[in-house]
């Protein structure tokens, strides 16, 4: 169970094991005890921190923009109000600079996102061993706080987002048109295998990208502030303060990152090319 | 690395996350924002119109200051013509009515130096009979001189 004085290759690999919950070949539905169990599971697993994780946070967003909402009004904004406003006024400009058709999905999309992503992100900063320290002595063997560093995480998002490419790619210009666009171009009618290879790899490289890039920015952040972790006490803050203050900057770009390329691929779903 | 029903579970979260953000948390906030840019709006045209009212009013008063100036100084006008008109009119008066006395004055004054040479050659006449009683020793007639009295009176 927990570990007594790991080596650095156990505390890494420790820190970087969900909690999983699935069904095992030889035990059934149960958690798994260590990476290898969990692949063993293979795909009929759930990180149960992960989702206990970003659900929670998609919750608090929720909350806080519902107090907001429910706060709003044509007055002085004040307190909550305030910063909600700030942020939906923001992602309202953003989407406004990119996108120019009409659509009541975008927006609120982007805002969710951007939230969303950033209060994961955030997790980030806190200190790798607390949570997880106060998760093993209640019992839990794995936690992983951060859900943005599963890459489950990010790419069921940009899923989300490939899904609706698709669904507004077809709405506005039709399944025949949307087909066209992926093998007529850019070489004309003699070249449609080649077309479509090249644009269905452009397709699905949209969510690929996306999710990779979410999700391996903050896997390395969180692998080295695990690495800061295993220096000496009295070193650590000499290389966690600066990286965490860097990371600062990171976690916040990353969202508005995901945010932005969102707006950007569906306003490309958008339009005729 | 592994895949596996976090994906799915993610995926299903946040549809729920953004279908909530969609209907209760963008509108109101959106309306919200919205509402404000129209009262703000609406605020910044009432002061520009408010402004303009203003300079409309300035300029009023403006005329209207003018307007009483040129009828202060008409008045002003008016007044100081009367005022010289009444003081011709009163010296004119003053004259004539010096000139009146002075001539009444004058009258009596010939009057009374017309009585006084009258009275005067009475007496004359008379101290010339004294005279000449004296000088005759006698008792001029006067009737027989008469004539000559009246001559020597004449004379004086």
């Amino acid at each position: 169970m927990a570990l007594q004085n790991p080596t650095p290759s156990e505390y890494i690999q420790h820190h970087l094991t969900n909690l999983t919950y699935g069904y095992h070949p030889e035990n059934g539905w149960s958690f798994a005890h260590g990476a290898k169990e969990a692949s063993e599971m293979g795909f009929m697993a759930i990180h149960v921190d992960t989702m206990a994780w970003s659900v929670g946070l998609g919750i608090l967003f929720c909350w806080l923009f519902r107090v907001g909402a429910k706060a709003a009004h044509a007055g002085v904004p004040t307190g909550v109000l305030n910063f909600v406003e700030l942020m939906v006024e923001f992602v309202d400009k953003s989407v406004k600079e990119t996108f120019h058709g009409k659509s009541n999905l975008i927006a609120p999309l982007a805002l969710t996102i951007c939230c969303w992503i950033f209060l994961m992100n955030l997790m980030d900063l806190v200190p790798v061993d607390l949570v997880p320290y106060l998760f093993m002595i209640a019992g839990v063997e794995y936690m992983k706080i951060v859900p943005t560093t599963d890459v489950n995480a990010t790419l069921g998002m940009s899923i989300g987002v490939f899904l609706l490419i698709i669904f507004y790619s077809i709405k506005i210009k039709g399944v025949g048109g949307f087909v066209g666009e992926l093998t007529l171009q850019p070489f004309g009618k003699w070249m449609i295998p080649f077309n479509f290879l090249l644009e269905g790899v452009g397709l699905i490289a949209k969510p690929i990208s996306l999710a990779l890039r979410l999700f391996g920015n903050l896997y390395a952040g969180e692998l080295i502030f695990i690495l800061i972790a295993l220096l000496p006490f009295y070193l650590q803050w000499f290389l966690s303060v600066p990286w965490a203050i860097f990371h600062i900057l990171v976690i916040v770009l990353q969202a508005f990152i995901f945010m932005m390329l969102t707006i950007v691929y569906l306003s490309m779903a958008h339009e005729h090319h | 690395m592994n895949l596996n029903l976090t994906l799915i579970g993610q995926l299903i979260a946040f549809t729920i996350f953004v279908i909530f953000c969609m209907k209760y948390v963008w509108p109101p906030i959106s309306g919200a924002l919205a509402e404000r840019q129209k009262k703000i709006a609406e605020g910044l045209d009432a002061a520009d119109k408010a402004a303009r009212e203003l300079e409309n009013a300035k300029s009023q008063i403006e005329d209207e200051l003018k307007q009483a100036r040129t009828q202060v100084t008409e008045l002003l006008e008016q007044a100081n013509k009367r005022s010289s008109q009444i003081v011709e009119e009163a010296q004119d008066k003053a004259r004539a009515e010096a000139e009146k006395i002075m001539a009444s004055a004058q009258a009596q004054i010939a009057q009374d130096a017309a009585q006084a040479r009258e009275a005067l050659r009475a007496d004359v006449a008379k101290l010339a009979v004294v005279g000449a009683e004296r000088v005759l020793g006698a008792t001029v007639d006067q009737a027989a001189h008469k004539k000559l009295l009246a001559e020597l009176a004449d004379e004086l």
